[in-house]
């Protein structure tokens, strides 16, 4: 370091800070151009007929409304489903799993699991729900294969939020006499709440910009009517803006670009009532 | 003696006393029976947590069972080694479609390293705590925008843009894909690394700083070599969500598999072969429906090899400190 | 010498065992392949404040949370030996932990509400033990604080979050929360070491009037308080109980050679 000239190398340091600044801008600036370009196509389709509308086979008729009730369905059966699941899963993981081989194995596999791609989810499904349980190209099969997919985010969100509950409070807990289960549902699950609400808000809105595996399972691309019940045929915002961006006339990538606002929207949404709660609920110790 | 000193004490306060111990011992019968209870949970709790198991066995099961079906109808060895991929005419020579998924990671790869390893030397050396703060959630945008909105991008806004400068290049093409995915995962490997180069003890950037070196050579010389294998683990985990990304490369690279390594064609890659043969009308139990799950079983195999690769190098890590 | 100590350990041996809310006998306790208790023979008299000192690390707050089996948190823990309380030896098989923390509440070193409002945390033990009327639960949580000496303080904000407290009140909530469940003995765990001066006499103040109706037992490192408000004194040294006497008698003419190196400062 020392033989060479500190000029150069004072200079050397200079160049190079602002090529990794410029690194980040870029980055950045993708974003930017991205919202910039979806927004400056979309924004003059987009009004309250585009959002009330089902598909239409002219772009200025079409609309997203049934991709929207279709999507918030299938979140609905996700929430049931994996939140159920994902916070049983972490408590034990967190309060009563002991440091055996089993529950090591658990966490590894969850781990591994978080790193499998979306589509092979949907081959999954395809197999067990839509074939073997012979549920068909329906809602619940398409909310079932969601949930599994976001399984492994809800758990690791929600042990995270188990944990973040100190030690002193469970003993204050245990030394009240308290059984483990009376310390879990009343002192541990409520001071994790925030958290696992967080995590769980975060998990959905990872599930409802996800396209591929819902395409494998059959999600309808254009469909006429609302979903009634589980067993219904159904889309979602994804699929239709698929479809749409897909088709080769250039007014279709407006009615995408008016759906991906639509979407982005409502991703804006959940992430500012996830903040939210955070900031607002998180007991801080 | 302490009943009758807790009574009088209560007397001068409240007009009816209660007396909490024996409350508590009438109540103890009934806490027993619920208690007996309480000792199933744990294992209601387990079967909950087998879930995530049986997913995987699931998995491997669908996986296993389909391409067995497959590979009676297509031999093995037609499958790894054939070159030509058209299986609605019956050629199911797989490499064109794994050409392709490698095409985009390498272009992915390219673009993303690079973009996000300086990135994350900026805001790990240089940025202060304040822009740090700031642009490490805005790079988390990046990571939480929904595939199919990239794909959008790069087919309506890249690809003319790439279009204006190479002439010749086709409207789905291996170049636009690949960059959108490099850009999708460039807030991967920056938060991973700078994760990774913040665990670098101060002590060690102290001592370079000590004898007199800029913060460039600190960063090059000292941290990013202490960081190393943090680095190359989020760069693999980064290469196996490239490999295992659909919606950018179905929407903007095509449709076309051809066994090349030319970024201006038009290429198809696996998870596109699974898009494309599940919207069409595969029946249950034909060989397409079967061909899908020799593909995917492919896939998961290159990304699990991926993700155990870059669990291992981080866990090597780890032991380091 | 060694006569001596033996004496001085339990020298409470002639009154009858009645008087005693705990007799420890021969109670040993290893973390692990580390132990951390030898050999600890004590007997704790009822309606009285005992106090445990040492230095850091010799095992006071091991041996108080052995009183309560607290010290069954550590997955690791064994002990052997017996600890009688009642007629029963509560490291029996079939002894309920649940039912002994219930008569055995414990107050620990750092304040440690649950992020709950101050009425959910007095009323706490009674509900989880069974109590749901309103009245008998407000009748309770009153008397409680009142009896922590805070019902002042805070009867106007008993809906409020009890992190909102000051760490003094907080600690008296704590006190509170231990009471109303009316137990026979009160755990200290260092109970003012996280407070101010003001705070801290305060619980002093507070502690001399708990032992009308509870036995106390006290962790402290400060020899002061010690001999300000205990009745008696245990003197625990690398797991062992070197010297146990009252209090006045210990810090005046301790028979042990290291008990009176510790208390005159000359280690630890
Ligand atoms: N959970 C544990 N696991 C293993 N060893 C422990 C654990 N808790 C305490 N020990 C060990 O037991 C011994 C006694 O610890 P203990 O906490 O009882 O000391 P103490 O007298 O309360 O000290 P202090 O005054 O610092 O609170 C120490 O050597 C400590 O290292
Ligand atoms: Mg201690």
């Amino acid at each position: 370091m020392e033989t060479k000239n500190l000029k150069s190398r004072v200079l050397k340091n200079r160049v190079m800070k602002s090529l990794f600044f410029s690194a980040t801008v870029i980055a950045l600036l993708f974003l930017v151009m991205l919202f910039y370009r979806v927004f400056s196509q979309g924004w003059g389709y987009l009004n309250l007929n585009f959002i009330t509308s089902f598909p239409a086979p002219y772009p200025e008729e079409a609309g997203i409304w049934p991709g929207i009730v279709g999507s918030l369905m299938l979140m609905g059966i996700v929430a049931v489903v994996a939140v159920f699941i994902g916070i049983s899963t972490a408590i034990y993981l967190e309060e009563y799993s002991p440091q055996n081989k089993l529950s090591e194995f658990i966490r590894v596999n969850i781990q591994n699991l978080a790193g499998v791609p979306s589509i092979v989810f949907g081959l999954l499904g395809l197999t067990f729900f839509v074939y073997l349980f012979g549920i068909g190209y329906r809602l619940l099969a398409g909310g079932l294969t969601m949930a599994l997919l976001i399984l492994p985010i809800v758990v690791v969100s929600s042990q995270e939020a188990l944990r973040s509950v100190p030690a002193e409070v469970k003993e204050a807990s245990y030394g009240m006499g308290a059984s483990k289960w009376q310390t879990i549902v009343r002192v541990i699950l409520p001071a994790a709440v925030p958290g696992i609400l967080t995590g769980i808000i975060l998990s959905l809105s990872r599930g409802i910009g996800e396209t591929a595996p819902l395409i494998i399972v059959g999600a309808a691309t254009a469909i006429y009517t609302l979903p009634e019940s589980l067993l219904s045929k159904y889309t979602v915002m994804p699929i239709q803006i698929y479809k749409w961006t897909a088709r080769p006339q250039e007014e279709w990538q407006f009615v995408a670009a008016a759906g991906i606002i639509v979407l982005l929207v409502i991703l804006l949404l959940m992430n500012a009532i996830a903040v939210w709660i955070r900031n607002k609920y998180q007991t801080r110790y | 003696m302490k009943g009758v000193y807790v009574m009088s004490r209560i007397s001068a306060t409240s007009s009816q006393t209660v007396n909490v111990r024996s409350l508590l011992d009438e109540k103890r019968s009934k806490k027993l029976k619920v208690r007996k209870l309480e000792n199933i949970i744990p294992y209601l709790l387990l079967l909950c947590a087998l879930v995530s198991i049986l997913t995987t066995a699931g998995i491997l099961f669908t996986l296993l069972r389909e391409t067995v079906g497959f590979f009676s109808e297509v031999s093995i060895i037609e499958f790894y080694t054939g070159t030509n991929w058209s299986p609605w005419s019956g050629d199911f020579g797989v490499l064109p479609l794994i050409s392709g998924t490698l095409l985009i990671t390498v272009i992915a790869t390219v673009v993303a390293v690079p973009l996000g390893l300086m990135s994350a030397i900026f805001l790990s050396e240089y940025a202060s705590e304040s822009v740090r703060k700031t642009i490490k959630p805005i790079l988390e945008i990046l990571a939480g925008i929904p595939t199919v909105v990239y794909g959008f991008f790069a087919l309506t806004f890249v690809t003319p843009i790439l279009q204006s400068i190479i002439p010749e290049l086709s409207i789905f093409n291996a170049l636009s894909g690949g960059v959108v995915v490099g850009i999708m995962i460039v807030p991967m490997v920056a938060s991973l690394s700078e994760d990774a180069m913040n665990a670098v003890p101060n002590s060690l950037r102290e001592g370079a700083y000590a004898l007199g070196g800029t913060r460039l050579e600190v960063a090059i010389k000292v941290v990013v070599p202490a960081a190393l294998s943090g680095i190359i683990a989020a760069v693999v985990l980064a290469i196996s969500r490239a490999i295992g990304e659909t919606m950018i490369v179905t929407i903007a690279a095509g449709a076309t598999p051809s066994l090349t390594m030319n970024p201006t064609d038009s290429v198809q890659t696996m998870t596109a072969f699974i898009v494309q043969a599940a919207t069409g009308d595969t029946t249950f139990g034909s060989i397409i429906y079967y061909s899908l799950y020799a593909v995917g079983i492919t896939l998961f195999v290159l990304t699990m090899i991926m993700n155990l690769l870059s669990q291992y190098i981080s866990r090597k890590f780890r032991e380091e400190y | 010498m060694i006569e001596m100590e033996k004496q001085s350990v339990n020298p409470v041996k002639e009154e009858t065992a009645s008087s005693n809310i705990f007799e420890v006998q021969d109670l040993n306790l290893w973390y692990g392949d580390d132990q951390a208790l030898y050999e600890i023979n004590m007997d704790i008299p009822k309606y009285q404040v005992t106090a445990i000192i040492g230095p850091s690390g010799c095992g006071k707050s091991t041996f108080i949370k052995t009183l309560n089996r607290m010290v069954e948190m550590v997955p690791s823990v064994k002990t052997t030996g017996a600890i009688n309380y009642g007629d029963q030896n509560i490291y029996e098989e079939k002894y309920r932990v649940e039912d002994l923390r219930m008569k055995v509440g414990m107050v620990f070193q750092k304040p440690n509400p649950f992020p709950k409002s101050v009425y959910e945390n007095v009323a706490y033990g009674p509900k989880i033990h069974g109590i749901k009327d309103k009245k008998t639960l407000d009748q309770i949580v009153e008397r409680s604080l009142r009896g922590a000496a805070i019902w002042d303080e805070v009867k106007d904000r008993l809906n409020e979050n009890a992190f909102g407290l000051s760490g003094g009140q907080q600690q008296r909530v704590c006190i509170a929360r231990a009471l109303a469940v009316e137990p026979d003995v009160i755990l200290m765990d260092e109970p003012t070491s996280a407070l101010d001066p003001i705070s801290t006499s305060k619980v002093e103040e507070l502690i001399q009037e708990l032992k009308k109706e509870y036995s106390i037992v006290i962790v402290t490192h400060n020899m002061q308080q010690a001999a300000r408000i205990s009745d008696r004194t245990g003197f625990f040294l690398n797991g062992e109980l070197v010297e146990y006497a009252n209090t006045n008698q210990l810090f005046q003419t301790p028979t042990d050679k290291r008990t009176e190196d510790y208390i005159t400062g000359r280690f630890g």
